[in-house]
């Protein structure tokens, strides 16, 4: 890749990973969310969150497959974008739909087992979220590698969350499900090549 | 030994009814889109705006609640109606495809008049009134619509059930080319909803054919639903082909397709929480704010003065 492409990626991916965000507010702006705007917001964040965990999993398999390097040079910032949607999508649920009721909000996280461990992905990203930067990861050293790893448990929460809250039709989240597990089985076969 | 002759026209050249009835259609929706366009403010997608059509002769009715109703457009645009999708903007978009004209009515079972009925001799011979009531989804959101119906138990009687007649059980139409969602076994198709007789006969319980003063849009169950409004909203079935009167209680679609979180009884009821979402509290749709709290649901869903001796003695806890 040219200098002057490799200058331009991550501002273009990084303008890419906000459209969603763009988009959801003009519609907020305008009222344009349907009937249930509330609950459109927490499930479009929601997908998003859901959508960058995968595709954060997917940089180490493509970078392997077609030995380009920029996969890994944008690990980092579409993983906080992951965290980003996740927060977003949590803030809307907890500030819009709950309205801040701490009651009704513990009573969820420990009574209903989606929201449970919705709620431990996110925990457990902030980890993960503060110690992305260079100065974290060279204080970490090994050990930043081993709690990284983190980030295929989170995955895992993410699409059983989407799982357990859908009323019957599971088709969509077998789809990510799919992906999840194909992601985590090409990491198996080569588990010696992998960065 | 019958022999076919091959007919001289190939059987692709024949325009078959169905696209001579979409001709029509298209006719009609564009002349439908016509009017709308003359009025302002009043855009809906084409779906939702095809054969609008008013009801005449509506009478009002003392059990309407005074709630501000929902808006017409978030009425018709967010509803479940698995047989046009699993989304719930889906029934809207997917529902042309449903003919509701003519319709026929089938009756069995435990009755004295069993046999099948033209729907327009069943409402010509029908009070229309309008009951504005409130519609509580088992998904924790809420509307306040003004449906146009018959009462329930006036149509019962006409069929004369007898007294082995416990439970009133209802049909929806079952046709994957009408109704494309059920291409896929999301549910065990046909879906099928039941009420116990004395449930059936309470004066709330109607049929409803419209909407909004007007004919019922196809994605809301046209041509004929129930709407018992103290129930959930999955109990209200749509686009019913057929009613039998039974002794023993029905085996229901959703709670044969969740029995540990869908109940035979499903009364809206705050202290019965679904086993994954609370139900203490409901979204209103149409606040036409994001910052708009969840109120408080209601027991029976507001209509306990009317309908709680229906209940006395059982174990609502059991009986969800």
């Amino acid at each position: 890749m040219s200098f002057y492409w490799q200058k331009l990626l991550k501002p273009a991916v990084f303008l890419l990973c906000m459209t969603p965000t763009i988009y959801l507010l003009i519609g907020a702006y305008t009222m344009d969310l349907g009937a249930n705007p509330v609950e459109y917001l927490a499930h479009r964040t929601g997908d998003w969150a859901l959508r960058f965990l995968l595709i954060v999993l997917a940089m180490t398999p493509l970078r392997r497959i077609s030995g380009w390097r920029f996969p890994i040079h944008l690990r980092r910032m579409l993983g906080l974008f992951a965290f980003y949607y996740i927060t977003v999508h949590l803030l809307i649920y907890a500030v819009l739909d709950l309205a801040l009721d701490w009651s009704f909000l513990l009573e969820d996280i420990l009574e209903r087992p989606y929201i449970t461990i919705g709620f431990t992905a996110w925990v457990l990203l902030i980890p993960l979220a503060i110690t992305s930067t260079n100065k974290m990861m060279r204080r970490l050293g090994k050990r930043w590698k081993q709690l990284h790893k983190l980030v295929y448990l989170i995955g895992l929460l993410g699409v059983v969350h989407y799982w357990w809250l859908v009323k019957k039709d599971l088709q969509e989240p077998i789809i990510y499900a799919g992906v999840f597990l194909l992601l985590m089985a090409m990491r198996w076969k080569k588990k010696g090549a992998v960065t | 030994m019958l022999i076919k002759k091959p007919s001289d026209i190939k059987s692709s050249e024949i325009t078959d009814q169905k696209h001579y009835k979409d001709r029509r259609k298209f006719i009609q929706t564009g002349l439908g889109l016509t009017g709308a366009a003359m009025v302002p403010g009043l855009w809906l997608p084409a779906e939702v705006q095809a054969a609008r059509e008013k009801l005449a002769k509506v009478k009002k009715s003392k059990f309407s609640t005074n709630a501000k109703t929902t808006p017409y457009k978030d009425v018709t645009t967010y509803n479940n109606f698995y047989e046009f999708g699993t989304g719930k903007s889906d029934p809207a978009k997917n529902a042309h495809t449903l003919q509701t004209k003519p319709w026929t009515l089938t009756i069995e079972g435990e009755v004295g008049k069993p046999g099948q009925y033209h729907l327009e001799d069943i409402i010509k011979d029908s009070v229309l009134e309008e009951r504005i009531y409130r519609f509580r989804c088992v998904e924790a959101w809420s509307m306040v619509i003004p449906w146009v119906g018959i009462s329930l138990a006036d149509v019962i009687k006409r069929f004369e059930p007898s007294s082995r007649a416990k439970y009133v059980e209802f049909t929806t139409l079952y046709d994957p080319k009408q109704m494309p969602g059920q291409k896929r076994s999301v549910l065990d198709w046909p879906y099928v909803e039941a009420l116990r007789i004395d449930e059936a006969m309470n004066p709330l319980s109607i049929l409803a054919v419209g909407l909004y003063g007007e004919v019922l849009p196809n994605q809301s169950g046209a041509p004929l639903r129930l709407m018992v409004p103290w129930k959930y909203g999955f109990k209200n079935i749509k686009s019913i082909v057929k009613i039998r009167f039974t002794e023993k209680m029905p085996k229901t679609t959703w709670a044969a397709a969740g029995p540990r979180e869908y109940g035979f009884y499903a009364n809206v009821n705050p202290a019965v929480n679904h086993p994954r979402w609370s139900q203490a509290r409901e979204r209103v749709i149409g606040s036409g704010s994001l910052f708009t709290k969840r109120q408080k649901t209601l027991m029976f869903n507001g209509y306990a003065d009317q309908v709680a001796g229906l209940y006395s003695g059982m174990d609502l806890k059991k009986n969800f």
